[in-house]
């Protein structure tokens, strides 16, 4: 196997390197920058030039960052590593193992949907494709983008007329950022961030992605009214005393979750915007299948549906990775 | 088809019951009338009687999707809502729609109620064709009235307010009118806003007034223990019995007309005077008392009952209201005339129309003990009904107050999880527990609520980490966490493993402190038979 799965993360030991790792290690190959995947204590990170903004803003000043190019091979050991376009935040990559004629690719997190926000997904062929399931169950289906972008709008319009605040929570990294990027092709209005927001909106604003004007709610005077205005905020935020100076507002959230009523509804949102950063189920089959990959295993999501139907239907050798990845569900 | 699918979103879009009412004011304000009559009779809960075995659905949407029969069982169980499951999991195998919409009438009296008398290779045909017609969300309303599981998330009571805001009647008149046997038509419609009396349909019945469970103690709330009337709270179907007409109509509060289903009321009540309409419940009696539910229920489902059926679970009725009286609504008047109105009439009737005895006491503390004595008796607790109020609609707190016993309760071990439906689907919020018999856990109950959202989030990742089995969508798990039940009853029931049947079980507490071999034992929990 050439790479494994370790009480560490998963270690590929021709080039003597994790990828994505939970354990102090001394090489680690950086998929993207959110939590379950980029953690602290690492010797070195290797994560591509894109991303690296986001990983010093999580990991701080002392971590030892090296950049790499999308598309660049380089030398790790024994095993010849590049990094290819995931799709999924600014920055992501899916790293491409070779050994000895024998390719490994371990996706991270990724999506084939247009966003304008990051490189698009690359399909890299391989031997064993290592594979997210977060989605993996048929009902997963992602409408377009440009349609959901259309509807946030026009909740937002509509609240606005009701005097109402529109409070839409997304993921702090990758989800907020797509939302403004594509808000941005409808309207210039600008919107409010939650605190937590700002410095990595800004982190995309300076690599190029154009997104709606911000402003920061800390930073609106005292007294402001917020009620015909849009304001980003991170799930946890919901029900906090920071909520308390939107008055009554109507309240959404921004996730694949949201295809499912029963997932909203229990939440309490009012409104539910099915936007994933993740391949829904068409584009997962579709990824698996482009690979030529005649082994697929899945780290973390539906992996028991996905391993079976890969196994049972595509006639595939298909096993499940025990990861601790997609805690953070920043689906 | 498409303003109701609309109207359906805009309230499960919304928690707030301003918005709902609204909504549903804006639909019946531009609703034709055919239409709207529909609308009603889906948002008060009525259902269309099961046009298709949810079975051949399952099976048309695997046709039409080419998956396998478990991955549409996985994804079930993940979405809890099966005409949700199905809807979801057409899209984009099918074209977008592409025929405009018919009119919610035409789909349910030209589409919908014919299909029972289809052969099943057409019903298919058909029900394909339509959800290839429908956007996702019309598909899902449709997918709801198939399969007649139609909960909108709004009470009687909020359509109610809606349909008084549109017409303009009071609350009460709306909320009678819809009582009993109508249908669903634009006549329906039209009389329901007609401010104008409507003629009375002899077989309607009146809305319950429902009483709220009393948390305090009584004294503290309630004022004079002698401002008040208390009787036992019996635990059977609560019955409103109509005699008008010559003839006699039994209601349930569900609102079912239990014709044929309780031949001895029915035959009793036929020696009542015309023009009158009993509050009460329907008991299976044995002698002076009630005998356990599981007889009552032995006769629910039960069309013209056998001989024998009839003897061993007799059933009487228990009035303890008068809501009409020589064909005059006297809903208003004081209770205690009502009362003494009910009494003058069941005088000299037989033992199967019964009056409910009213319990006299000077003082809380009096009433407080004979409520002790309830479950002995095979009661529920008290009722405690205000002197001199009318009889309400609905639930408004105040005049009426279920003053219950405290629940009996268990340690009991978790045996399986399985996850919720709605709100609650894959969240694993369904347990079996057990107690000791012997060596062995013996499942003993199921329980779904009781718990808050941060323990059930949590023992959801427990039950995910310490699953042993997988049967379905049902895991067993580890024998490791002990929880207190509470229930209303207990009663032997040769249906069940343990050879017990809790009444109303529900979760008390989490008992973190207790290993599992401090849970209850088998003997321990017949000890609470009565």
């Amino acid at each position: 196997m050439l790479v494994q799965l370790t009480s560490a993360g998963l270690y590929c030991a021709a080039g003597d390197f994790h990828v994505d790792p939970w354990r102090p290690v001394p090489r680690a190959v950086i998929t993207h920058a959110h939590a379950d995947h980029a953690r602290s204590g690492m010797g070195v990170y290797y994560a591509t030039h894109d991303g690296l903004p986001l990983l010093r803003q999580r990991l701080g000043r002392q971590a030892q960052l090296r950049g790499v190019s999308y598309d660049q091979p380089f030398r790790l050991r024994g095993a010849r590593v590049s990094l290819h376009p995931a799709g999924h935040v600014l920055g992501s990559a899916q790293v491409r193992i070779e050994v000895n004629d024998e390719v490994w690719v371990v996706s991270g997190d990724y999506k084939r949907d247009p966003d304008s926000s990051c490189a698009p997904f690359q399909v890299v062929p391989c031997d064993t494709f290592i594979t997210e399931a977060t989605f993996a169950l048929p009902i997963y289906r992602w409408p377009p983008m440009h349609e959901v972008a259309r509807d946030m709008l026009h909740w937002w319009r509509r609240n606005a007329d009701a005097g109402k605040a529109s409070v839409l929570f997304c993921y702090s990294l990758g989800k907020a950022q797509r939302v403004l990027a594509e808000l941005s092709a409808l309207t210039s209005e600008p919107a409010y961030l939650h605190g937590a927001m700002v410095p990595l909106v800004d982190l995309y604003r300076r690599a190029g992605v154009s997104m709606l004007p911000t402003r920061a709610v800390s930073e609106a005077p005292r007294g402001t009214d917020f009620s015909r205005s849009l304001i980003l905020a991170p799930p946890a935020s919901a029900g906090s005393p920071w909520m308390r100076r939107f008055r009554h507002p109507a309240t959404g959230f921004a996730s694949g979750w949201m295809r499912i009523r029963g997932n909203r509804r229990r939440r309490g949102y009012d409104r539910g915007f099915v936007v994933s950063d993740h391949a829904d189920w068409p584009s997962l089959l579709r990824t698996i299948r482009e690979t030529g990959a005649q082994r697929v295993l899945a780290t973390h999501g539906r992996t028991d549906v996905l391993v079976r139907y890969l196994r049972e239907e595509l006639g595939l050798a298909a096993a499940p990775l025990a990861t601790p990845y997609g805690v953070e569900d920043g689906a | 088809m498409q303003a109701f699918a609309d109207l359906y979103r805009a309230l499960d879009e919304t928690n707030a019951t301003r918005e709902k009412v609204a909504a549903m004011e804006a639909y019946f304000r531009q609703a034709p009338p055919e239409d709207a009559a529909w609308a009603v009779h889906f948002l008060v809960g009525r259902r269309l009687k099961r046009l298709v075995p949810t079975a051949e659905l399952r099976q048309w949407v695997l046709d039409a999707t080419g998956m396998p029969a478990w991955l549409l069982e996985e994804t079930y169980a993940t979405v809890g809502d099966l005409a949700e499951t199905l809807a979801l999991l057409l899209d984009s195998e099918l074209p977008p729609p592409s025929v405009a919409g018919h009119p919610l009438h035409h789909w349910v009296e030209r589409r919908l109620l014919v299909l029972r008398e289809l052969p099943a290779a057409e019903r298919q045909r058909r029900v394909t064709q339509w959800w290839a017609e429908l956007p996702t969300d019309g598909r899902f309303v449709l997918n709801k009235m198939l399969t007649g599981a139609f909960r909108v998330g709004v009470s009687r009571q909020l359509v109610v307010r809606a349909l008084s805001g549109v017409s303009g009647l009071e609350r009460a008149t709306i909320a009678h009118r819809l009582m009993g046997r109508w249908q669903p038509d634009a006549a329906f419609f039209r009389g329901l806003l007609d401010p104008a009396a409507q003629g009375e349909d002899a077989s309607r019945p009146y809305p319950f007034f429902l009483a709220s469970p009393l948390d305090a103690v009584p004294e503290e709330r309630l004022g004079a223990a002698t401002d008040w009337l208390a009787e036992w709270k019996w635990d059977g179907i609560r019955g409103q019995l109509l005699r008008r007409a010559g003839d006699c109509y039994l209601w349930s509060r569900g609102e079912d007309l239990m014709e044929g289903r309780f031949p001895e009321l029915e035959q009793a009540a036929q020696r009542l005077p015309d023009g009158v309409v009993l509050d009460g419940e329907i008991l299976a009696w044995g002698g002076d008392r009630p005998l356990p539910f599981r007889q009552l229920q032995r006769r629910i489902g039960r069309q013209n009952p056998s001989v024998r059926l009839l003897r061993e679970a007799p059933v009487i009725f228990q009035a303890y209201d008068l809501l009409e009286l020589d064909g005059t609504d006297i809903r208003s008047r004081p209770l205690e005339q009502r009362r003494e109105a009910l009494g003058r009439l069941l005088r000299g009737t037989d033992d199967v129309l019964r009056l409910s005895p009213m319990l006299t006491a000077g003082s809380w503390k009096e009433l407080a003990r004979r409520r002790d004595a309830a479950r002995a008796l095979g009661t529920e607790g008290l009722m405690l009904k205000r002197l001199g109020s009318p009889y309400r609609v609905g639930r408004p707190r105040g005049d009426w107050w279920k003053w219950k016993l405290d629940p009996l309760t268990i340690d009991a071990v978790m045996l399986y999880a399985q996850p919720g439906h709605g709100r609650r689907s894959n969240l694993y919020t369904d347990y079996t527990f057990g107690v000791w018999n012997g060596e062995l856990l013996v499942p003993v109950a199921k329980a779904y609520s009781g718990l808050d959202n941060a323990e059930i989030q949590e023992l959801d990742r427990w039950i995910r980490a310490n699953t042993v089995e997988r049967f379905g969508p049902v895991r067993s798990v580890r024998a490791a966490q002990v929880f207190e039940l509470a229930f209303e009853g207990i009663g032997e029931s040769p249906r069940h493993k343990s050879g017990l049947a809790l009444r109303f079980p529900r979760i008390n507490r989490w008992r973190r402190d207790l290993a599992v071999g401090e849970a209850d034992t088998l003997e321990q929990v017949r000890a609470l038979l009565p």
